[in-house]
């Protein structure tokens, strides 16, 4: 028996609406179609009356969510893509994003985010908006590399009591599998070492984190030993981690899906160079998608985003430096 | 916060409406005069930022804030002074607003007009104000995953706010599903300065209802007896679950946007049209002529709503300041999950 990550997802649900009364799913097609992913599937009749099938509206889809969660509830809302929810972008900065601060009412509000390139997808279906989000106060944002972390980091993203930006890749929805669901988990906040190792630190997040540890592995046969972290959270980041893999490894290499201008890695190098600067042996790099909208074709699309091999060529040059 | 019922015809009815219209009018010169103590204020210096009137607004605002009761939704919009009186908040409270204080309800975080108790049902508005007719719809589905039936939600914007992609979407939602809303338009003819016939090309804002299959009602904003029916037959219909409904009132708003405005662009005929009748007058005559009230009694009830003012404003400027020193500066509610990165603090010392 194997689970993969979108079941992971589809099954966290499933145990959030067991557990927890006021939980709900709200969006487009995700009720007895069961979503555009088959995230839901099944879940409007396991659950009836609380799957609900939402207009084209992601502003109204969002502001009917803070509502709700202002009320005491704690919707799940799922975009069908994450380049979608730019249509609602102000109700999730400007509404849930705002509302603890101005008011000292929490905004307990799960947004799910199929993000992330998959190849042919095009510009519009392609776009990661992890650090978009991140840019705002009031927002936690979530990008789970495996189907263990799929799982518990949904789970406890509906327990929070703060607006999460749930990115999960859609990349790894099928062919990322696992033995069995988790029993126990990292909490969220915290990095995890994907893989050890002395030479330099690769930090990564979601789907990047599996081109890191491929990479890694290519290093390998040529003497260098790559330690990868795994970021798990975008916001909080685990400086603490990253810092102390750096002061163990003296390089670094941040890789993102997104776009490089102030993005996740622009974040982590900064903090590294302001906090630990003396960490290091060589100047921090990074390797993010190129400026450019998300292309269609597979050759470009293969060229745009990082894959192991540039990731590892990057490596590489790092090494020498 | 009184209900209103108002089929006609009885004399129980009759002084049900009385009292309604009393009690309405009583919070439109409490809204009246407290907006002329924050221009006022704003024109010494004394309130930081801007300050936003509902002058000709108060009518409709009223008639909308005594239609709720407890229990109710309502997201008013920058001119409802009256209404957000009405539906409970307190003249204290609002001034706290204006004047920054730490014991506000928005604690010197956010201002002016910008201010509620979201647990309370009052919502504090974002300036995309298209954008709380949904967090509307929200609550009142949160109401029927709960079981709590009969509770209305009310959210009130501007002719400006109807050509905003939120209100489309907002509206379309809660036809959808139903909701138990009542969506107020205050068509004051201007969006800032922006007349209507550059913001929408239909021949009345009614025409879009049925666009979105939902009932709709048109009222003469600048009458407190048109509007307290309008908008109370409009609770009724969702109270009973009838589904949502639009209210379009017409009238003319006698200030500028906010106080730094002087509104020169208003067109003088529309200020001599029967829409630029001031709310506030119109209601003191029907008052006298319905012997309902005297000139002595208007008088007196205007000198008591002065003293509620200057006493609760006297009271607010004593109290504090929100001190960036003891500021807790975290916009999420899970401290464990706080950025801890701090190399942009500097020590002041």
């Amino acid at each position: 028996m194997s689970v993969t990550y979108l079941e992971a997802i589809r099954e966290a649900q499933a145990h959030a609406l067991r557990d927890d009364p006021r939980v709900f799913i709200y969006g487009q097609d995700v009720g007895a179609f069961g979503g555009a992913f088959k995230a839901t599937k099944n879940l409007a009749s396991e659950f009836p009356g609380r799957v609900l099938d939402s207009p084209i509206s992601e502003d109204a889809i969002m502001g009917l969510a803070v509502g709700a969660a202002i009320e005491g509830m704690r919707p799940i809302v799922e975009m069908q893509f994450a380049d979608f929810s730019t249509v609602g972008f102000n109700q999730i900065v400007n509404q849930a994003a705002t509302l603890f601060w101005r008011t000292n009412v929490p905004c307990p509000i799960t947004v799910r985010l199929p993000f992330g390139g998959t190849s042919g997808s095009g510009p519009f279906h392609s776009q990661c908006m992890e650090t978009v989000y991140a840019h705002y106060p009031g927002l936690i944002v979530l990008t789970p590399a495996t189907v263990e972390d799929a799982y518990s980091m949904l789970l406890e993203a509906v327990a929070i009591d703060d607006p999460v930006i749930f990115c999960e890749h859609k990349f790894l929805y099928y062919h990322l599998k696992a033995e069995r669901l988790p029993s126990e988990a990292l909490p969220v906040g915290k990095a995890r070492i994907a893989r050890e190792g002395r030479d330099m630190t690769i930090v990564a997040y979601s789907a990047m984190v599996h081109e890191a540890l491929e990479a890694a592995k290519e290093l390998t046969p040529e003497g260098w030993e790559v330690e990868v972290v795994d970021l798990r959270s975008v916001k909080p980041i685990d400086t603490d981690t990253v810092m102390a893999s750096v002061a163990r490894t003296g390089r670094l290499l941040c890789v993102g899906e997104a776009w490089s201008w102030g993005g996740a890695t622009a974040e982590i190098i900064a903090r590294v160079v302001t906090e630990g600067y003396g960490l290091l042996d060589a100047p921090p790099q990074r390797l993010n998608a190129k400026d450019t909208p998300v292309p269609y074709h597979p050759n470009l699309w293969a060229a745009h985003r990082p894959t192991a091999r540039a990731i590892a060529a990057a490596a590489r040059k790092l090494l020498r430096l | 916060m009184l209900q209103t019922v108002l089929e006609p015809g009885t004399a129980e009815n009759a002084a049900l409406f009385r009292e309604t219209y009393l009690a309405a009018y009583r919070f439109m010169l409490l809204a009246r005069l407290l907006d002329d103590k924050f221009a006022a204020l704003w024109r010494s210096g004394r309130i930081h930022g801007g300050v936003f009137l509902g002058r000709g607004q108060e009518a409709l605002s009223a008639a909308t804030g005594v239609s709720l009761k407890k229990g109710d939704v309502f997201a008013p919009l920058i001119r409802d002074a009256a209404g957000r009186l009405a539906f409970g908040e307190t003249v204290r409270d609002a001034a706290r607003t204006y004047l920054g204080s730490a014991l506000g309800p928005m604690r010197g975080r956010d201002g002016n007009v910008h201010r509620g108790k979201p647990r309370e049902g009052y919502l504090p508005m974002i300036s995309h104000l298209g954008a709380m007719i949904s967090v509307v719809n929200g609550i009142l589905l949160a109401h029927r995953f709960k079981k709590i039936s009969g509770t209305v939600g009310v959210a009130s914007i501007g002719d400006g706010a109807t050509s905003t992609g939120a209100f489309h979407e907002a509206l379309n939602q809660a036809a959808v599903e139903k909701l138990p809303l009542v969506l107020v338009v205050a068509d004051n003819q201007y969006a800032y300065s922006t007349p209507t016939a550059r913001q929408f090309a239909c021949r009345d804002l009614a025409d879009k209802a049925p666009g979105y299959g939902v009932e709709v009602d048109s009222v003469d904003g600048t009458d407190l007896s048109a509007c307290l029916k309008s908008i109370g037959q409009a609770v009724a219909h969702a109270r009973a679950g009838r589904g949502p409904r639009l209210v379009i009132a017409t009238l003319l708003r006698l200030c500028g946007h906010g106080e730094h405005d002087d509104a020169g662009y208003i067109d003088p005929q529309l200020k001599t049209s029967p829409i630029g009748r001031d709310c506030l007058k119109v209601a003191e005559e029907h008052l006298v002529r319905q012997k309902w009230a005297d000139a002595t009694t208007l008088a007196t009830w205007r000198s008591e709503v002065t003293h509620e003012i200057e006493e609760a404003i006297a009271q607010v400027q004593r109290e504090p300041a929100p001190d960036p020193f003891a500021e807790e500066w975290r916009a999420i509610s899970s401290r464990h999950l706080s950025e801890t990165h701090a190399d942009n603090e500097v020590d002041p010392a």
